[in-house]
């Protein structure tokens, strides 16, 4: 690649590339993007899951589940407590293997990949989970580099500014020298978002993103998730059951009960559904009130 | 009736399963010497715990061992008039027997503990799925180092032991006994060869990799089995990786003792 002499370029990867932006003006160039993948324009399905099925031990949570994760949006899946959010999660992030059904990520079964295969396939995600699972022995800065000391050969001082880059991006700029646990539970959730972002990846997967923050931290979440999407063509994949955050970010909803999808589509699908448990979720509505008298004296005086 | 069986059948699979998951443990952490990332700081912290904070413990624990056994050594040998070979039995106890297993119970007690408890918060605190997650290998960076560091610290400590205890007894033995310096050492000389010391070092090898192996297989896999991630699961890990350790600790004194007289 050539550059123009003067014009100021930062060099940073999307769709697995490196693609070049200009002048910090937002033009967001396919110059070298894998599927043109630049906000706008033809969408493409970076993660299709076809029929997937998942347990722990004889328990099923996970019942046929299938919807496409387009490239370059942010999808958001929702769903009650105990819904199989979070499983589906670890499926997505390749924690958990595959046993029936099928994740496809760029055409390929992520269940069937190798370890070399996911080991590259983690190379092009981020992921932030609910706690910010910030390592406790490290510091902030330390816990952020830590990706790039072990994947890249990049000199100390350039780790350290990419470091500063990245907790400047979350509010935290100041606060490299701390440890985890001298932190706010918002404050290592931000830093979790920095360490997920620290190697540019192609995809980021987010785990309950607002819960336990204050509203104006919550909301400035939601803008970075956002602005990651409009500046970087990131495809983003946020689990969630706060409805405001999730209908002020998302392209795609997938609305997830006892294990199985309600409702997919975009926010305003997802408003206008005509499922009763869809707009019962909606509503924030309360299971009505149900005994079965029978079952209950069973269980209190055994049979 | 057939419940019992059923339950028995249960236990015995659970146990197949766990040994061979040990072994595959024990394959990826040895992997993780020629995997990344780089561990030689991880290595040097992990020297610096249970190396170098172990010795107070260490030197301390040696000292009284020394000294009780030259006390009952010196109150037996003397029935014999056999005093002067106080040395001799001081040194081939320590060398031979106490000094590598108690130097392996007290790494178990101090360090092996707390190996378990650190990997079994990173497990409950998704730090280890974190790992994964950054496609930094888990075994690589958490149980390598520390096998490396235990590999160097344990025979060093072993050491630091038998020549504490081998003190303490003369202290003991000589300053307070009576027993003539020239033959406590000539004892000790003429008795421990280089075999006994061979011997030794083979048992503080094999505990070292006994020890990191079972403290950070049982933090790995805290909580796993049971499918629930919390402090009980983190405090039962810890207990058992002290428990079995130590159990391991003195079967494989005995074997080694039985292959190497």
């Amino acid at each position: 690649m050539s550059y123009e002499k003067g014009v100021p370029i930062t060099l940073f990867r999307g769709g697995g590339r490196y693609c070049r932006h200009e002048g910090g003006e937002g033009i967001w160039r396919s110059l070298c993007n894998r599927t043109g993948t630049q906000y706008g324009m033809s969408i493409e399905n970076i993660i299709e899951i076809r029929g997937l099925n998942s347990s722990y031990n004889s328990r099923q949570v996970l019942f046929d589940i299938t919807f496409p994760i387009p490239v370059s949006r942010v999808t958001v899946i929702m769903g009650v407590s105990g819904c199989g959010k979070t499983t589906l999660f670890r499926h997505l992030t390749g924690l958990k293997r595959t046993q029936q059904g099928q994740i496809s990520v760029d055409g390929k079964d992520l269940g069937s990949f190798s370890e070399a295969m996911l080991m590259e396939y983690r190379r092009r995600i981020g992921v932030l989970f609910q706690s910010g699972a910030l390592f406790n022995s490290l510091s902030l800065a330390d816990n952020i580099a830590m990706p790039l000391r072990v994947h890249t050969g990049l000199a100390q001082e350039t780790i350290r500014i990419m470091t500063l880059m990245k907790l400047n991006m979350v509010g935290l700029a100041e606060f490299g020298d701390y440890m985890p646990s001298q932190l706010s539970g918002g404050m290592r959730k931000r830093a979790g978002l920095a360490r997920a972002l620290i190697m540019d990846p192609e995809m980021l997967f987010v785990d309950e993103p607002s819960s336990g923050l204050d509203p104006i931290t919550a909301a400035g979440l939601d803008r970075l998730i956002l602005s990651l999407r409009e500046t970087r063509g990131m495809t983003i994949v946020v689990v969630t059951h706060e409805l405001e955050s999730a209908f002020k970010i998302a392209d795609r909803i997938v609305v997830m009960d006892g294990g199985r999808v309600m409702a997919s589509g975009d926010p305003e699908e997802i408003r206008n559904s005509a499922d009763p448990r869809v707009q019962q979720f909606l509503n924030r509505q309360a299971d009505p009130y149900k005994m079965h008298m029978e079952a209950y004296y069973e269980r209190l005086l055994g049979n | 009736m057939v419940n019992p069986v059923r339950s028995l059948g249960a236990y015995a699979l659970r146990q197949v399963y766990s040994v061979g998951r040990l072994g595959m443990f024990f394959i990826y952490t040895i992997r993780g010497l020629i995997r990344p990332p780089d561990k030689f700081w991880l290595m040097v912290k992990q020297i610096q715990f249970i190396g170098t904070k172990s010795i107070a413990l260490i030197g301390f624990t040696a000292a009284f061992t020394g000294m009780v056994l030259a006390l009952q050594g010196y109150y037996t040998l003397i029935k014999f008039g056999a005093e002067g070979w106080l040395g001799s039995a001081v040194g081939l106890s320590l060398v031979r027997e106490l000094g590598p297993v108690l130097s392996a119970l007290m790494v178990t007690g101090r360090a092996g503990s707390a190996m378990a408890a650190e990997i079994g918060i990173m497990r409950i605190e998704e730090q280890i799925d974190a790992l994964e997650c950054m496609a930094i290998d888990p075994f690589s960076y958490l149980a390598t180092p520390r096998l490396i560091a235990s590999l160097i610290s344990l025979p060093l400590l072993t050491s630091f032991c038998d020549a504490v205890g081998i003190l303490g007894g003369y202290v003991i033995g000589v300053g307070l006994l009576g027993v003539n310096a020239g033959a406590f050492w000539s004892g000790l000389t003429s008795s421990v060869a280089w075999s006994d010391l061979y011997m030794g070092l083979v048992k503080s090898v094999c505990f070292s990799v006994l020890i990191a192996l079972i403290c950070t297989y049982k933090g790995y896999y805290a909580g796993v089995d049971e499918g629930a991630f919390g402090p009980e699961q983190v405090g039962r890990a810890t207990t058992s990786a002290v428990v079995i350790s130590s159990i391991a600790v003195l079967i494989g004194d005995y074997v080694i003792t039985s292959i190497m007289l």
